[in-house]
C-alpha cells in the first residue's frame, strides 16, 4: 500500500514539491462537489498560498488552529492573544513546555510552528484584539476564532460587521469561530452582514443563571453558593482594596478558606478548593480531544473558502461526544433585529412599574444582550450613562424611577457597553 | 525541603498533576485518570497515518499511560507535508522512531515505544496483543487477511480496538468492543437524573413533611415562602388523593389539573405576585409524578442470562447488577435510591435536613443491596468481596447503564461477499434515505476491497519480473496470467458492497436507490482525487473524534460510539452505523 501510493505520486515531480503533494492533487482536479466554475491548478494553489489570515487566540484551539492552518498550505498567518501560558494549559496546549510557563502564548505558538514547518510566516502579537483598528483588520483574507471569551466574540463581529462596504467586496472578511466546552463543542462560519452573525446567534450561547444574592446572604443551601459568597461578599468587606486576582493561589486559598467556614457554618458539605477555583474563574471543562475537533473543522472551513476546491459550512455545526457521536450541521437565521448586522429595534415588553435599575439588571440576564454595563438614552434624553463620571451621577437619580416615568409606551431607547462597539435598539412596549 | 516555616501551606491545595489535569479531572474524576494513566495503547500504522498520530496526541496530553508505535516505513517528503510529529530532519529515518521522539515532547510523564516492524507480525502471532489494553489500526491494511486476523486476535482477548480510514475529505472509523461492554457512570444530564421518589415516601420523610406543612395555612409569610418544593408537592399529593380515592395524578390532564392545585396554594398577595418555591413546584409535576419505571438499557441488563443466573467467574457488574434487580422486585419497582436533591429556594436548615433525609435513605438502599451482593457472593462461591463505592457508584446510576454489545468489524476481501448477517435489513433501509452517509463507508470498503485485490495481483507476479510489474502499474494489458491492475474508481464500481436483506448472493453493486449510487460514486470520484493522500485537517479533526472515543472506552465513562462513524468533511456532517 505504501509503495504503491509513493510510487503513483512520485512520478514527474519535482523533489521539493512532494511534501505537498497530498493536497496539490486535491487543487489540480475538481471534485464531485466543487463549484463547475471552480479552476483548478496553480491558480487556486496560488490563491491559498498568498491568503494572509488572522487567528485569534493561541489556546486550546489556537495551537491547533496554528499547526492545522501550517499543514493546509497557508503561509502568512498572524495571530493575537493576550495571555501567557499557565501550568494548567499543558494538557492540551501542546505547543506549549513546561519552561514556557509564564511566556506569551502568541509568541511561543507561533515560534513554534514556524520552526516545525518549513515555508510558514507566523506574526504573533502579545495583547488585545482592541488594541488594533480597523485599518489592521483590514488587511486579511479571513479572520479565525478560536476564544474562551463571548466579550472577545462580540467585539471582533461586530468590528467586521461594522467594516464592510458594499462597495467593495475585499471588505467583507469571512469569520469562523470555534468553541468547546467538555466533551462538546461547535464550529461555525459568519459571512458578515450576509449571514447569521454572532450577535444573532447570542441566545443560543445563554450565560448560566446567576444566584440571586439575597440566596448567597442569607440563605445558602449548596456549595457554590458559600464560594460566591467568599467571591462576592466577604472580599469586598475583608480586602476590598485589592483586587482579586483569580490566578494567584493566595487569594483562591482565602476565598476557600471563608467558603468553608460559612459552609461549616450552615452544615453544607462540598466546599473543595478545586471547586473554589471552578467557581470563582468560571472553569470549563476542557480537552485535547474536543479542541483537535473543532479547530480542525474552523481549519477545514478556511481551506475550503480559501480554495472554494469545495463547498463550505452553512452555517453552524454542533457537536457532542457525550454519548457517542452527535453532531447537528444546520443553517441559523439572521436575525432583521440585530443590533449589529440587522436595523430594527427589537421589541420588548416591560412592565410599567419596573425600576431602571431592575431593567437594567434584567439586560444582563437576557439571553440575547448580556450587558454589564449599558449605557441607555431614550428618543429625548440620556436615561443613565456609566461614563464619564459627570454624567452618571447627573443620571444616577433615575435609576429609582420607574419606566413609565422615564419613556413612553412603544418608545425606542438606545443601549450600548462600553465592552463592545454595539448599540442596542429596543422599542419599550408597556405590559398591561 | 527548605521551606521557611513563616509561610503557611496552602490548605488542601491541588498537586503539580492536579494543576496539569485540572481542566480534564473536572470531566472524568480521579478515577478516570487513573485508568488512562494505567492504559497501554498499541497503534499499528502501515499508511500515512496522520489520523493516528494526532490520535496520539490527543492521547498523551491527558496523560495516558503507554504507547507502542508500529510502523516500517522511513520518513519521506509526503510525510513532511502532512504530519506535525516530523521535521525536516527526519527525512529517510525510521517513522516509528522520529515520530515517538517528537510526541515525546508533549508529556515527560507518558512512555512511548518505537516498533520498526511491519504490523503483519501482529496478525501472525495470536499473542502479541496481549499486553495492550487498546488497538489503534490504521485502514487499508496490506490485504484483508492482516485486518482480519488482528480483529479476530483482539476480539479473542477482549481488547477493544479502532480500526480507520482516512482520506481526503472523507473518514471513517469502526469501534470492535468485547461482546459484553458494560458502562455505569455514563454522565447522564443532571435534569434527567432526579429521583424524588415522592410517589413512596418513607417514614422519615413523611415526618418532616408533617412537621413543615401540618399547618402550612398559618405559617408566616416568610415560612411559607421558604418551604421546600420537595414537600409542598408531598403536600399537595395528600391533599389530591384525599379526594381521589388515594390515587396520585396519574396521566397528563389529571397532572395539569394537580399542578393547578398546587399553583392554587402560592400566597399571591405580595409584592411579587407570587411565590418562587411554588413556581418551583409546578414546574416539578410532570416531571416528578412519574410512575417509577426502569430505563429499556437496565431492564436489557436485567433480563440477560449474566444477570439471572451468577457464577463463581461472574464479573462485578453482573453481580452487582443481580443485587439491584432483587431490590427493584422486593421493592415494588423502585430502584435505589441515588440521594441526590437538586437545588430549591429554602432556608439553609431546611434543605439541609431535606438532603440528609435522601441521603440516609440512599445510604440505607445501598446497605440492603450489598447485603444481598454479600449473600449471593457466599452462595456462588466467589474468593473477593466487591468494594462497596463500586456498589455504590451502580446503584447511583443505575437507571443510566448501558451495556453495548460490541460487534466484529466488518472485513472487505476480493474473494468473497461480506456476510451482513442480522444486519442486512437495517443497512439496506438506511440506504434508502438519499441524505444517508453510508455511503462513505461503503466506499471505505470498497478501498479495502481495492486494496485486496492489488495485493492478490502482486503475490501472482513473479518476483524478477520488473517489466511486467511496471505494465501493471503503468495500466498497460498485460497478457499472461496476471490481470491488469484497475485504479481505484474502476475497482469500486465493481466493489459496491451488497446489502441485501434477504441474503441474495448476487453480486455487487446493490444500490436500488440512484441517489445512494451517485453518493458512493461521488465520494470514490473524490476519494480518487485525494489519491490516497490524507488531508490534515481531516485527519486532526478525525484524531480528535477517535481519542475521544479512546477516552470513554479506557475510562469507562460517558458512552462511546456502537460502533461506525463516519465524517463528511466537505458537507461537515458525521453519522453513526451499527454494523
Amino acid at each position: 500500500m505504501v509503495e504503491i501510493s509513493a510510487y503513483s505520486n512520485t512520478i514527474g515531480q519535482e523533489v521539493d514539491e512532494l511534501s505537498r503533494t497530498y493536497l496539490d492533487n486535491l487543487l489540480n482536479k475538481p471534485g464531485p462537489a466543487s463549484d463547475p466554475d471552480w479552476v483548478p491548478g496553480p491558480e487556486t494553489i496560488g490563491a491559498l498560498e498568498s491568503s494572509k489570515v488572522l487567528v485569534i487566540g493561541a489556546g486550546g484551539l489556537g495551537c491547533e488552529i496554528l499547526k492545522n492552518l501550517a499543514l493546509s498550505g497557508f503561509k502568512d498567518i498572524h495571530v493575537i492573544d493576550m495571555d501567557t501560558i499557565d501550568v494548567s494549559n499543558l494538557n492540551r496546549q501542546f505547543l506549549f513546555r513546561e519552561a514556557d510557563v509564564g511566556k506569551f502564548k502568541a509568541e511561543v505558538a507561533a515560534a513554534f510552528v514556524e520552526k516545525r514547518v518549513k515555508g510558514v510566516k507566523i506574526i504573533p502579537y502579545n495583547g488585545k484584539i482592541q488594541d488594533k483598528d480597523e485599518e489592521y483588520y483590514m488587511q486579511f483574507k479571513m479572520v479565525i476564532c478560536g476564544l474562551d471569551s463571548i466579550e472577545a466574540r462580540r467585539w471582533i463581529n461586530a468590528t467586521l460587521v461594522d467594516m464592510v462596504d458594499m462597495e467593495d467586496p475585499e471588505s467583507l472578511k469571512p469569520l469562523i469561530d470555534g468553541g468547546t466546552e467538555g466533551f462538546k463543542g461547535q464550529a461555525r462560519v459568519i459571512l458578515p452582514t450576509m449571514n447569521s452573525c454572532i450577535e444573532c446567534q447570542l441566545d443560543m450561547h445563554a450565560p448560566r443563571a446567576a444566584v440571586p444574592l439575597c440566596t448567597l446572604a442569607t440563605i445558602p443551601r449548596q456549595p457554590s453558593h458559600c464560594i460566591e459568597w467568599a467571591h462576592i461578599i466577604a472580599w469586598e468587606e475583608h480586602r476590598k482594596d485589592e483586587v482579586l486576582d483569580t490566578d494567584d493561589p493566595e487569594h483562591i486559598t482565602w476565598l476557600y478558606q471563608k467558603a468553608l467556614a460559612r459552609a461549616q457554618e450552615f452544615n453544607i458539605p462540598g466546599v473543595t478548593y478545586s471547586l473554589t477555583q471552578g467557581v470563582v474563574k468560571n472553569i470549563i471543562p476542557a480537552i485535547a480531544s474536543t479542541n483537535a475537533i473543532i479547530a480542525a473543522s474552523c481549519c477545514n472551513e478556511a481551506f475550503k473558502i480559501a480554495t472554494s476546491c469545495n463547498p463550505f459550512l452553512q452555517n453552524y455545526m454542533m457537536y457532542s461526544g457525550d454519548e457517542g457521536v452527535y453532531t447537528y450541521t444546520f443553517e441559523t437565521e439572521r436575525k432583521e433585529d440585530c443590533p449589529v448586522c440587522g436595523n430594527l429595534a427589537r421589541t420588548l415588553t416591560v412592565n410599567p412599574d419596573m425600576t431602571l435599575q431592575d431593567f437594567i439588571d434584567s439586560l444582563g440576564e437576557r439571553a440575547e444582550a448580556q450587558l454589564k454595563k449599558p449605557t441607555l438614552r431614550s428618543e429625548e434624553k440620556s436615561l443613565y450613562s456609566q461614563f464619564p463620571q459627570s454624567l452618571r451621577q447627573q443620571t444616577a437619580p433615575n435609576l429609582t424611577k420607574k419606566l413609565s416615568e422615564l419613556v413612553v409606551d412603544g418608545e425606542e431607547i438606545g443601549v450600548s457597553d462600553p465592552a463592545f462597539t454595539i448599540a442596542f435598539k429596543y422599542k419599550l412596549i408597556f405590559s398591561s | 525541603m527548605a521551606e521557611k516555616a513563616t509561610t503557611p501551606p496552602i490548605l488542601q491545595g491541588p498537586t503539580a498533576k492536579e494543576k496539569k489535569y485540572d481542566r480534564q479531572l473536572r470531566l472524568w474524576a480521579a478515577s478516570g485518570q487513573a485508568a488512562l494513566e494505567n492504559a497501554k495503547v498499541l497503534f499499528l500504522n502501515s499508511n500515512s497515518g496522520v489520523v493516528g498520530v494526532e490520535t496520539l496526541k490527543n492521547l498523551i496530553l491527558p496523560g495516558v499511560g503507554s504507547f507502542t508505535i508500529v510502523d516500517e516505513t522511513k520518513v519521506s517528503e509526503l510525510d513532511l507535508g502532512v504530519n506535525f510529529f516530523l521535521e525536516e530532519s527526519s527525512l529517510g529515518r525510521w517513522r516509528a522512531e522520529e515520530t515517538c521522539k517528537f510526541l515525546q515532547e508533549l508529556n515527560p510523564e507518558v512512555k512511548i515505544n518505537a516498533l520498526r516492524e511491519s504490523i503483519d507480525a501482529f496478525a501472525d502471532d495470536p499473542n502479541r496483543l496481549e499486553q495492550y489494553s487498546l488497538v489503534l489500526l490504521i485502514g487499508p491494511t496490506r490485504n484483508a487477511r492482516v485486518l482480519e486476523r488482528i480483529c479476530q486476535h483482539a476480539d479473542k482477548s477482549s481488547i477493544p480496538l479502532f480500526y480507520i480510514h482516512c482520506q481526503g475529505f472523507f473518514s471513517q472509523f469502526s469501534l470492535q468492543l468485547p461482546a459484553q461492554f458494560p458502562i455505569v457512570d455514563t454522565h447522564p444530564d443532571p435534569a434527567s437524573t432526579q429521583d424524588l421518589r415522592l410517589l413512596n415516601p418513607w417514614p422519615e420523610l413523611l415526618e418532616l413533611l408533617e412537621k413543615k406543612t401540618g399547618n402550612l395555612g398559618s405559617l408566616s409569610d416568610h415560612d411559607h415562602g421558604h418551604v421546600p418544593y420537595v414537600l409542598i408537592l408531598l403536600h399537595f399529593l395528600n391533599v389530591w388523593k384525599a379526594s381521589h380515592d388515594g390515587q396520585a395524578p396519574a396521566n397528563y390532564s389529571e397532572k395539569k389539573q394537580f399542578k393547578a392545585l398546587v399553583e392554587s396554594g402560592a400566597r399571591t398577595n405580595n409584592s411579587e405576585g407570587g411565590e418562587e418555591n411554588f413556581d418551583e413546584a409546578a414546574a416539578a409535576v410532570l416531571k416528578s409524578l412519574n410512575t417509577p419505571s426502569i430505563s429499556s438499557g437496565l431492564r436489557e441488563v436485567f433480563e440477560s442470562d449474566d444477570c439471572q443466573n451468577l457464577k463463581s467467574t461472574s464479573a462485578n457488574f453482573w453481580v452487582i447488577a443481580n443485587g439491584i434487580q432483587k431490590f427493584h422486585t422486593s421493592h415494588n419497582g423502585i430502584l435505589p435510591l441515588p440521594g441526590a436533591l437538586p437545588d430549591m429556594k429554602a432556608q439553609s436548615s431546611d434543605y439541609i435536613q431535606l438532603q440528609n433525609i435522601y441521603k440516609a435513605k440512599a445510604r440505607s438502599d445501598l446497605a440492603a443491596v450489598t447485603q444481598t451482593i454479600r449473600s449471593s457472593e457466599q452462595e456462588v462461591g466467589r474468593k473477593s468481596s466487591i468494594e462497596q463505592a463500586e456498589i455504590e457508584a451502580f446503584c447511583k446510576g443505575a437507571q443510566f447503564v448501558k451495556l453495548i454489545h460490541g460487534r466484529p468489524i466488518r472485513v472487505a476481501k476480493c474473494s468473497a461477499e461480506i456476510d451482513w448477517s442480522d444486519r442486512a435489513k437495517a443497512l439496506s433501509q438506511e440506504i434508502q434515505d438519499p441524505d444517508s452517509l453510508l455511503p462513505i463507508y461503503f466506499a471505505f470498503l470498497a478501498l479495502d476491497r481495492y486494496q485486496d485485490d492489488i495485493d492478490r495481483i502482486q503475490k501472482l507476479r513473479k518476483p524478477t519480473d520488473d517489466q511486467q510489474f511496471n505494465d501493471i502499474m503503468a495500466g498497460r494489458v498485460v497478457s499472461g496470467a496476471v490481470p491488469p491492475l484497475p485504479t481505484f474508481a474502476e475497482s469500486a464500481h465493481f466493489s459496491t458492497p451488497a446489502v441485501d436483506p434477504e441474503h441474495d448472493p448476487k453480486p455487487w453493486p446493490r444500490f436500488d436507490i440512484p441517489e445512494a449510487r451517485e453518493t458512493f460514486d461521488n465520494v470514490v470520484k473524490e476519494l480518487d482525487r485525494a489519491d490516497w493522500g490524507e488531508l490534515h485537517n481531516i485527519a486532526a479533526l478525525t484524531g480528535g473524534m477517535v481519542a475521544q472515543e479512546v477516552i470513554k472506552v479506557i475510562t469507562k465513562q460517558y458512552v462511546p460510539v456502537n460502533n461506525t462513524c463516519v465524517l463528511d468533511g466537505i458537507a461537515s456532517k458525521t453519522a453513526v452505523f451499527k454494523i
